[in-house]
């Protein structure tokens, strides 16, 4: 059952070479999947194709079966430009509660339910507030919670934890693996930070530089319960995280040269 | 929050404000005083005649109709009431086209240049064409009022429509806000500032055409009619006393906008310098 399918894509913004340059990618329903890649590879068009806010030139996405024409039903977008993402002529409240309107839901409820994604993300008394009377890592947990608050089935992450602390970093990792056990949604986060890839994922992508392809492809085979220290003690841990952080900057020494690069990688798991 | 703590400062604050805001005027008005009185020419009386010509033409009224005479009904209320509905028309034809326009990237750059050829357009030379389409009166009236003073409006609507935000659409678009939802949350709040902006032309330009209309045929009160009335009769104190009275009105609506603007678009404070 793969929920999301994506094939051959690729995208240029008009330049003479791509940014994307033919993505496979076959994200099962309910994964968690972290993409890494060096910055600038394209992994933000990448999410905005998925997202459906822009037209790839080439190949093929589908969700659930049908071709993804539009952005899709029951998905969340947490962008990377968190700041200029929030309205900042609503409440910090009112922001996370705004796209609840499609929910049906009554007034009070959109009220609780800003409340609680608030309270989540460790914000409970921000609520009155406007976004720019927030510090930046406040108002990047403020565009998490927005995301959370909706209940989407996929969500999509760019870099959503660049800007926190570190303190506050590990409680939202714990918070989203928490998020992703409950209430079973597809969740693609893009990160550039290997470790945070390595503890949050399921499985680990990693692009190279543009234009971008899966460089490669590795299943994180760690216990689904994930502790902050224990996980990262574990030798499985530190293994992935090497030879994430090998193929990452493996793909950035060498843009030139894709082909001869994915084929020294003998140790790529591809999802077939 | 300072200010508070410290209220000697914050009285000297005030009176040193109110002092610079009215000091120039009341000099303006003094000297004033004295060069007519000095002058004693008929065609330029002293303020103080004035304000007592204003008072006997509009204030003498009874305390429980706030002092407006009965003159005062005969000429500033209908002159008002004009200006009001056409300011009214206006702002909600040209926030609905604005609104239409920004939106349509091919819509605007059609008609782009017939909007500004039409904006060009003084208003008085319209005349002959809308004695054809209205009635003389108040239709007339409002009709050569919204024609000067809807296009500030449309065209900075359309313009601050235009310039929202990629990735405030973007996000709209990912959560998926109907259309309404979109006018209202996103596109209208954040071309709110333009809006505004377009409205404070508008409103001097309104109070310009007011008068200016009821220099029309057809007319029969307000201020412009008085004026015209005080003109032929060649009686100067309230001829002047209609002009000051303009200029009051027009100092007050724009002290009401900015006030209105300052409250609407408190959320700006915090983003100005960003901006
Ligand atoms: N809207 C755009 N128009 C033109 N070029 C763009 C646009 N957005 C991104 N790019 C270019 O595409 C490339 C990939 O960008 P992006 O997807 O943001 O990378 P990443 O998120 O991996 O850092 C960059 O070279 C960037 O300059
Ligand atoms: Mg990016």
């Amino acid at each position: 059952m793969a929920m999301l399918q994506i094939t051959g894509l690729t995208h240029s913004y008009g330049g003479d070479h791509g940014v994307l340059g033919g993505i496979d990618l076959t994200v099962p329903d309910g994964r968690l999947v972290s993409i890494v890649g060096p910055s600038g590879c394209g992994k933000s068009t990448l999410l905005r194709c998925i997202a459906g806010l822009i037209r790839p030139t080439g190949g093929t996405l589908t969700l659930d079966g049908s071709p993804i024409d539009g952005v899709p039903d029951d998905l969340a977008v947490v962008f990377q430009d968190y700041s200029r993402s929030l309205f900042p002529w609503l409440t910090v409240r009112d922001n996370v509660a705004l796209p609840l309107r499609r929910r049906g839901m009554s007034r009070p409820e959109r009220r609780a339910a800003a409340q609680e994604a608030l309270e989540s993300v460790g914000l409970p008394d921000a609520g009155r507030r406007y976004p720019w009377q927030l510090s930046g890592g406040m108002q990047q947990r403020v565009s998490i919670a927005r995301a959370l608050a909706y209940r989407p089935s996929l969500m999509l992450m760019d870099e959503p934890f660049g800007s926190v602390d570190a303190q506050t970093r590990e409680d939202l990792e714990d918070l989203l693996l928490q998020v992703h056990r409950t209430q079973k949604m597809t969740i693609l986060l893009v990160t550039h930070d290997i470790d945070e890839s390595v503890y949050v994922g399921d499985r680990v992508v990693v692009l190279n530089r543009s234009p971008a392809r899966v460089h490669a492809d590795l299943d994180v085979d760690l216990p689904a319960s994930r502790d902050q220290i224990e996980t990262r003690g574990l030798p499985e841990f530190v293994r992935l995280r090497a030879e994430v952080g090998r193929l990452v900057r493996g793909g950035g020494r060498s843009p030139g040269a894709e082909p001869a690069d994915t084929g020294t990688a003998s140790d790529i798991v591809t999802d077939e | 929050m300072t200010a508070a703590a410290r209220p000697r400062d914050l009285a000297g604050r005030v009176a040193g404000g109110l002092l610079h805001r009215w000091l120039p005027p009341a000099v303006l008005v003094a000297g004033w005083e004295a060069a007519t009185r000095a002058a004693e020419s008929p065609f330029f009386p002293p303020p103080s005649a004035i304000a007592a010509r204003m008072r006997d033409l509009w204030f003498s009224g009874p305390a429980s109709r706030l002092f407006l005479s009965a003159e005062a009904g005969d000429s500033i209320a209908p002159s008002l009431a004009r200006m009001g509905l056409a300011l009214l028309l206006s702002v909600a034809a040209g926030v609905v086209l604005g609104l239409a326009l920004g939106r349509s990237e091919r819509a605007l750059a059609y008609l782009e240049p017939l909007l500004q050829f039409a904006r060009v357009i003084p208003p008085p030379t319209m005349v002959p064409v809308f004695v054809v389409l209205f009635q003389l009166g108040t239709q007339m009236q409002v009709a050569s009022i919204v024609f000067g003073a809807v296009w500030p409006i449309l065209l900075n609507t359309a313009d601050g429509v235009r310039s929202v935000d990629a990735l405030q659409m973007d996000t709209a678009n990912a959560f998926r806000l109907s259309a309404a939802e979109r006018i209202r949350f996103v596109i209208v709040p954040s071309a709110l500032p333009k809006i505004f902006a377009g409205l404070r032309l508008a409103l001097s330009l309104s109070l310009i055409l007011m008068v200016f209309s009821e220099l029309l045929p057809g007319t029969s009160d307000g201020l412009g009619f008085q004026l015209t009335y005080a003109q032929s009769a060649s009686d100067v104190p309230t001829i002047w006393a209609v002009i000051v009275l303009l200029g009051v009105l027009g100092y007050l609506f724009n002290s009401i906008l900015l006030a209105v603007e300052r409250r609407v678009l408190s959320w700006r404070r915090g983003t100005s310098n960003s901006q």
